[in-house]
């Protein structure tokens, strides 16, 4: 439900949607029927004239049930949900696929400085291309980010990826995303960083293989004169 | 103890040690603070809904501006509206007269606890207006943005903002200290553990979390005034400091802090629905001890807010077992509140009405929680407007709805004349309706990828297709606070012209009904001290003919 609502566009995007469903059908199931219990019963028992109300401590066993069975029920919901929830944690977040390649990406108030390799699909060398609030990447491919901040913090968020990773200033923190469809999408800052955060957006352009090679191929050779 | 300290004229009011005094303070303090907070929240939506205009009564908002409001809105919320009303107002009021004592044990410390609860709101009402402005590094104060006024650019307005925070602390400190000697110290003859009222127990183990978790914080905020003020480098990575360090420290107070506000006003709720459901509470013990648990469990959560922070990944595994665990004695408690409701004899009720709505409207806020504990599902949601809407289907309930049942609740008792009951059924649904206008669109905007504390969103295109509901919440918004209005004169009105409320108009079981209303210096002439002779909720029971069985009585 939630592509309906934002494009998918990243190798890990459905996973994080199938979780965010399953929690929607299990928490979702307790809360109709708590809700519905509840005003069923407000109607049942509502005030009548003549009829009192009953005396129920709920201390005893058989009463007791009414809280133990559904209490078991909820936490075996719960251990689907930890389950469901670190499998996905863990290809997103902790798991380091091999990258075809890595770009830097720098947060400063207010602007994102991408780092791309060049020609050589080296970082750090002469033939890297720097820009700011605009990330080039291939379609397909898989990509390290090294997130790095020079100030504050800041969070660098691509909501069609469904990837978030705050920047620490001090730290670099490595990530991975692999796009699998093309087109212009919206980089967010994600975490508070001043008066400027609400305009701190940036752009990420997924491009196919070929559109991609030729860009690297023209900036990277005037980044290297 | 506090017999023989009444006071005459204004001193009575503005110097009392009268704990029925001490809790008006508060909660005519912690409505007024409300009342600002509201209207921040109007000024910074109106922003969101129409980007740019002039807004009425305020004028353009600036991108400064917008982030001092939305962190003022939220400090406010939480530290001079939830807290004071709902431990400090109420646990004031209630603890004594629901104990049978004629004061807190402690009533000097207790008015001290007022006052520098006082100094802090108006501090940071004056950070307002200060040069550069109020502090806008939303209510979480991350350093560096916190911590320099080169990256924050409000000198003054971080100063002040932390300095009050930390003297809100010190007066919660004081009053926490107060509630849980005077539990228990001074309570009436025969009254024994599982005879206390629910929400005197609710708001004791909150104040008791509270005071075991705030201890970090405020050697955190000692270190993040340093950093501002002296130049040190606690959180400066540049000086071997670590920004994430503060990140720690302030949820390690921050999350038990939910449950500091949430136990008071189930406690609240459930001596509610008890009197209006006429029904004994069902299973005291296990509503006890899960309150109990539940605290214990929100220690071992905090860093659920810092999942896609910087931690170490693996970290993210052991605290979504523990969030995710603690939804079982969240939904126990509100099992038990529901569970009650069976066999009851059910009137509908003004202060019942509210009551209700807190349980039907808080499940919304639990469930929507489990998505944000559900680390893999964080990483996407982490700071979208679908946190901001679960929490405030948390801290609405607690804060408004459950402060609202207590107060048309202990209305009668505090003020000695009945509220409106109609007026009161008109404001309850022109409160509640618009709540789930506004906050139900801002579940959906969050799944689509907005973003929290962004001024402006004409910068992210994405999200254009969906703006129109931020329009619907802005107007909904604006019409729940409209209906404020109704509130208050309901309020002043039936405060001087209101009928005369009995002793006991809802015919209810707990000590403070069996004095006068509004009850006098020392609650109960001295002579006529109660005694206690059974549980709080013995409604219908067989031995007796009528269907509700005060706790004073012999037989």
């Amino acid at each position: 439900m939630v592509e309906r609502l934002i494009l998918q566009a990243s190798s890990y995007a459905q996973s994080i949607d199938g979780l965010i469903m399953l929690v929607a059908a299990l928490a979702g199931f307790w809360f109709f029927l708590a809700e519905g219990v509840f005003f069923w019963l407000i109607w049942k028992f509502r005030a009548k004239p003549g009829v009192g109300s009953q005396y129920i401590t709920g201390e005893e066993k058989h009463l007791k049930r009414w809280i133990t069975i559904p209490h078991a029920l909820v936490l075996v919901c719960d251990v689907f949900i930890i389950v469901g929830a670190v499998q996905v944690w863990y290809n997103v977040k902790q798991h380091l696929p091999e990258a075809d390649a890595t770009v830097r990406v720098i947060g400063q108030q207010w602007a994102w400085i991408f780092q791309h390799p060049g020609l050589d699909n080296q970082l750090d060398t002469a033939d890297d291309i720097w820009t700011t609030d605009d990330l080039y990447v291939a379609n397909g491919r898989t990509y390290h980010f090294q997130l790095q901040s020079r100030d504050v913090l800041h969070d660098f968020s691509v909501p069609v990826f469904r990837l978030k990773q705050d920047a620490v200033p001090g730290r670099t923190i490595t990530g991975w995303f692999q796009p699998t469809r093309s087109g212009t999408f919206d980089i967010q800052c994600a975490e508070i960083c001043g008066i400027g955060h609400g305009v701190m957006a940036g752009r990420i352009h997924v491009q196919d293989e070929s559109e991609h090679a030729a860009w690297i191929a023209q900036h990277s050779s005037v980044s290297a004169q | 103890m506090a017999q023989g300290h009444g006071q005459q004229g204004i001193l009575k009011y503005v110097w009392s040690t009268d704990h029925k005094i001490i809790a008006m303070q508060y909660l005519f303090t912690g409505m007024f603070m409300g009342l600002v907070g509201g209207l921040m929240a109007y000024v910074f939506r109106m922003q969101l809904a129409f980007p740019g205009i002039s807004v009425p009564g305020y004028g353009v908002v600036s991108p400064g501006e917008y982030n001092a409001l939305i962190t003022s809105h939220g400090s406010i919320m939480i530290f001079w509206v939830a807290m004071p009303v709902l431990i400090a107002a109420f646990g004031n009021f209630l603890i004594p007269l629901m104990i049978g004592a004629d004061d807190m044990v402690f009533p000097r410390i207790n008015r001290l606890s007022y006052q520098v609860f006082l100094l802090s709101a108006i501090l940071i009402l004056a950070s307002q207006f200060v040069g550069g402005g109020a502090f806008g590094g939303a209510w979480t104060s991350y350093p560096p943005l916190s911590a320099n006024p080169e990256y924050n650019l409000t000198p003054l307005g971080a100063t002040i903002w932390l300095l009050a925070v930390a003297l809100e602390f010190v007066a919660f400190l004081l009053g926490g200290i107060n509630f849980i000697v005077t539990l228990m110290n001074a309570r009436a003859p025969g009254m024994k553990a599982y005879d206390i009222p629910m929400v005197v127990w609710m708001i004791v183990i909150a104040s008791i979390l509270f005071m075991l978790s705030v201890g970090p914080l405020i050697a955190g905020a000692v270190m993040l005034l340093f950093d501002q003020t002296l130049g040190t480098g606690f959180y400066d990575p540049a000086r071997g400091g670590d920004p994430i360090l503060w990140q720690h420290l302030f949820w390690f107070f921050g999350h038990p802090e939910v449950y500091v506000v949430l136990l008071p006003a189930i406690g609240m709720v459930i001596d509610i629905v008890a009197t209006f459901a006429r029904k004994k509470l069902f299973g005291y013990k296990i509503m006890l001890y899960t309150a109990v648990a539940t605290g214990v469990l929100s220690f071992f959560v905090w860093a659920h807010h810092q999942f896609i922070a910087g931690i170490d990944p693996r970290m993210a595994n052991i605290f979504t077992v523990t969030t995710l665990l603690i939804s079982v004695p969240i939904a126990e408690l509100m099992f038990v509140i529901i569970a009650t409701l069976y066999g009851g004899s059910i009137s509908l009720k003004t202060p019942m009405l509210w009551a209700l709505a807190f349980v039907a409207e808080f499940l919304i806020g639990g469930v929507t929680g489990i998505f944000l504990g559900a680390s893999g599902a964080d990483v996407y949601l982490h700071d979208t407007y679908f946190v901001l809407a679960h929490f405030h289907y948390t801290f609405f309930p607690i804060a408004i709805i459950g402060t609202f049942a207590a107060f048309t609740y202990w209305f009668p008792k505090m003020f000695g004349r009945m509220m409106n009951d109609t007026l009161g059924k008109i404001h309850f649904w022109g409160t509640v309706i618009p709540f789930n206008f506004i906050f139900i669109p801002l579940f959906v905007l969050g799944l689509a990828g907005h973003q929290r504390r962004i001024y402006n969103f004409n910068n992210f295109p994405e999200l254009e297709p969906w703006r129109w509901l931020d329009v619907v919440a802005t107007t909904a918004l604006i019409v729940m606070l409209l209906f404020q209005i109704l509130f208050f004169y309901n309020l002043f009105h039936s405060m001087r012209k209101g009928p005369k409320a009995e002793k006991n108009p809802w015919k209810s079981n707990t000590l403070e009904w069996t004095t006068e209303s509004p009850p006098p210096h020392g609650n109960w002439p001295a002579d006529q001290m109660p005694r206690v002779y059974r549980g709080p909720y013995e409604y219908a029971h067989a031995d007796r003919s009528e269907d509700y069985w005060p706790q004073n009585l012999p037989n």
